[in-house]
């Protein structure tokens, strides 16, 4: 789209089939609904060159055109009134929607896909005014900013906008302060990405407690009203503030991810945990209440504590499981976290990253075959990007850090009924202050 | 930055559902009652210039611009083989974009302008 737009060039733009819905989208949204856009079959990915030249020689599987012709014609054929579509379009949000028995509104809110599914609380003036009580903040202000893609438009929302989202979750006022905070991020919960992914928060400091927030037992389970509507809250908003997470339109996760349904929103157990707390390690004091995000959550590996002769190697196992492109959040039980201090010396939070960092390595050649790393790490690593540059040196056999120091974390959250811990393959985003959105 | 909250709406309404907000008053099946509409704001939608389209290939040079995303490359060779046999009179170069395809690669677009009379980009997902 810039190179047409801003460069002048005509373009034609080839897709795959399944992303027809989006792509149109996409290029009606940034103001291009004439964009030349054509379509071969997905997928492109692991075809032989042959199959591909099939793909070519064949028909787009939306028009049924020939594909080259639709290509040589995207270039040649004049625009007419209907490329060019409106100048702008009405996007205007109601306030409201249309009085009607509850009924009949829940099923509105159902068939509008503004709900994830499950039976919301509907937002009321009156909920949403006493929702609008947890804060000091003013209705009308506005709290942030999402989309659902890099190349989607940004929406944004307000507090009374993010207030509806918290009574359809079923959150209590007392929590408002914190899904105003997940807000206030902007990252977004309900990401568009092909793989899937899922958004993660982890609230510290005093407000846990003040709540009632698990970080014990079952923290990450459906057990506890503050953990479960937070996480659903951030969920709702997310897709909602965003305007949409729709199937084949807004929403592209091949699998989808039922992590999803509360944004794995725990506390951290900063009480049994032998380090400092996350929100801490990120420039907060222990006093502050802050909530952490992390998106991209798609794979899990586990095991049951650290034994004595080799934990080295069955840390080292799961880190190698993962995969390269997604970085790993120990989530880690207090009787597991205590094993690392004890079996591994590592007083400090960092200095378990340190060696996290040094034990995740593979062959250089395994490393840059990835799929993922193909596509997204090799294109910056030939563009002279660091670390990456300097990886692309390693000679093929050579054993290279999986992962960048930064991107690794640790976050202590369980009940000790024993020391099963988990990883977390994801990305950090931000900490926000929730005292803020008092 | 704020932005205006419109007027009351019309029509009966829920009193709050939480235990320890207020106590719900019954509403009957088939009384009307209004409620707010949970989506955002989206931003304003202008109208950008697409570029004159050519009166043929013949004799131009067409980028063919690999986005670097699954196996775009060997997809976009294969149609510079298809254009070198069905349509030789066109020049096609195949060019990667610098970086990823979530970056923004002025350098490449900089260098279509100047040499190139059309591109076709891809795979795009």
């Amino acid at each position: 789209m810039t190179v047409e737009a801003t460069y002048g060039v005509p373009v034609v733009a080839m897709h795959t089939d399944k992303f027809d819905k989006v792509v149109r989208s996409v290029a009606k949204v940034n103001g291009m609904p004439g964009l030349r856009q054509v379509f071969v079959p997905q997928p492109i990915m692991g075809k032989t060159a042959a199959q591909l030249r099939a793909y070519i020689d064949g028909t787009d599987p939306i028009t049924g055109l020939p594909v080259m012709r639709e290509v040589v014609e995207g270039l040649t054929r004049p625009f007419g009134e209907e490329d060019m579509g409106p100048v702008e379009f009405d996007r205007s949000t109601p306030r409201t929607v249309e009085p009607d028995t509850e009924e009949n509104l829940h099923r509105l809110f159902l068939e509008n896909r503004w709900t994830d599914m499950l039976p919301i609380v509907l937002p009321t003036e009156e909920r949403v005014a006493a929702m609008l009580a947890g804060t000091r903040r003013k209705p009308g202000e506005v709290v942030g900013r999402m989309r659902s893609t890099h190349f989607r438009e940004y929406w944004e929302y307000t507090v009374e906008k993010v207030a509806v989202n918290a009574v359809m979750a079923g959150a209590r006022p007392e929590y408002f302060p914190v899904i105003l905070a997940l807000g206030a991020t902007g990252a977004t919960a309900r990401g568009s990405s092909s793989s899937a992914v899922a958004a993660m928060a982890a609230v510290n400091g005093p407000i846990r407690n003040e709540i009632g927030m698990n970080a014990g037992t079952g923290a990450m389970g459906p057990y506890n009203h503050a953990n479960a509507t937070i996480g659903r809250a951030y969920g709702l908003l997310s897709q909602n503030g965003q305007g949409g997470s729709v199937p084949g339109h807004s929403y592209m996760g091949n699998q989808g991810n039922s992590y999803a349904y509360n944004s794995l929103t725990f506390a951290e157990n900063e009480e049994r945990s032998p380090w400092e707390p996350f929100h801490v390690q990120h420039g907060f004091q222990p006093t502050d209440s802050a909530v952490s995000v992390f998106s991209g959550c798609r794979s899990t590996a586990f095991t049951l504590g650290l034994r004595e002769t080799h934990w080295r190697e069955h840390v080292r196992n799961l880190l190698r499981g993962m995969d390269p492109h997604g970085p790993p959040t120990l989530l880690l039980d207090p009787i597991a976290a205590r094993q690392f201090v004890d079996r591994g010396g590592f007083a400090k939070k960092d200095a378990l990253i340190d060696w996290l960092y040094d034990a995740a390595r593979m062959p250089a050649r395994e490393y840059w075959d990835y799929q993922l790393i193909q596509n997204y790490i090799y294109p910056r690593a030939t563009f002279g990007e660091e670390p990456w540059a300097s990886k692309l040196k390693a000679a093929p056999d050579e054993e290279i850090p999986m992962f960048r120091r930064e991107d690794i974390h640790v976050v202590v959250v369980g009940g000790e009924t024993n020391g099963y811990w988990r990883i977390m393959g994801c990305n950090y985003q931000k900490t926000v202050s929730v005292d803020e959105w008092r | 930055m704020t932005r205006e909250i419109g007027g009351k709406p019309a029509g009966k309404t829920l009193h709050p559902s939480s235990p320890r907000v207020a106590k719900e008053i019954p509403v009957g099946a088939n009384d009307k009652i209004t409620a707010l509409n949970p989506v955002g704001f989206a931003p304003k939608v202008m109208r950008k210039p697409l570029a004159p389209r050519l009166d043929t290939l013949d004799g131009k040079i067409v980028y063919l611009v690999d986005c670097r995303f699954d196996d775009s490359d060997i997809f976009l060779k294969q149609m510079q083989a298809w254009f070198a046999q069905h349509m030789p009179a066109v020049r096609t170069v195949f060019k990667q974009i610098s970086s990823v395809y979530l970056n923004d690669d002025p350098a490449t677009w900089k260098e279509i302008k100047a040499k190139a009379h059309a591109a076709i980009l891809g795979v795009g997902h």
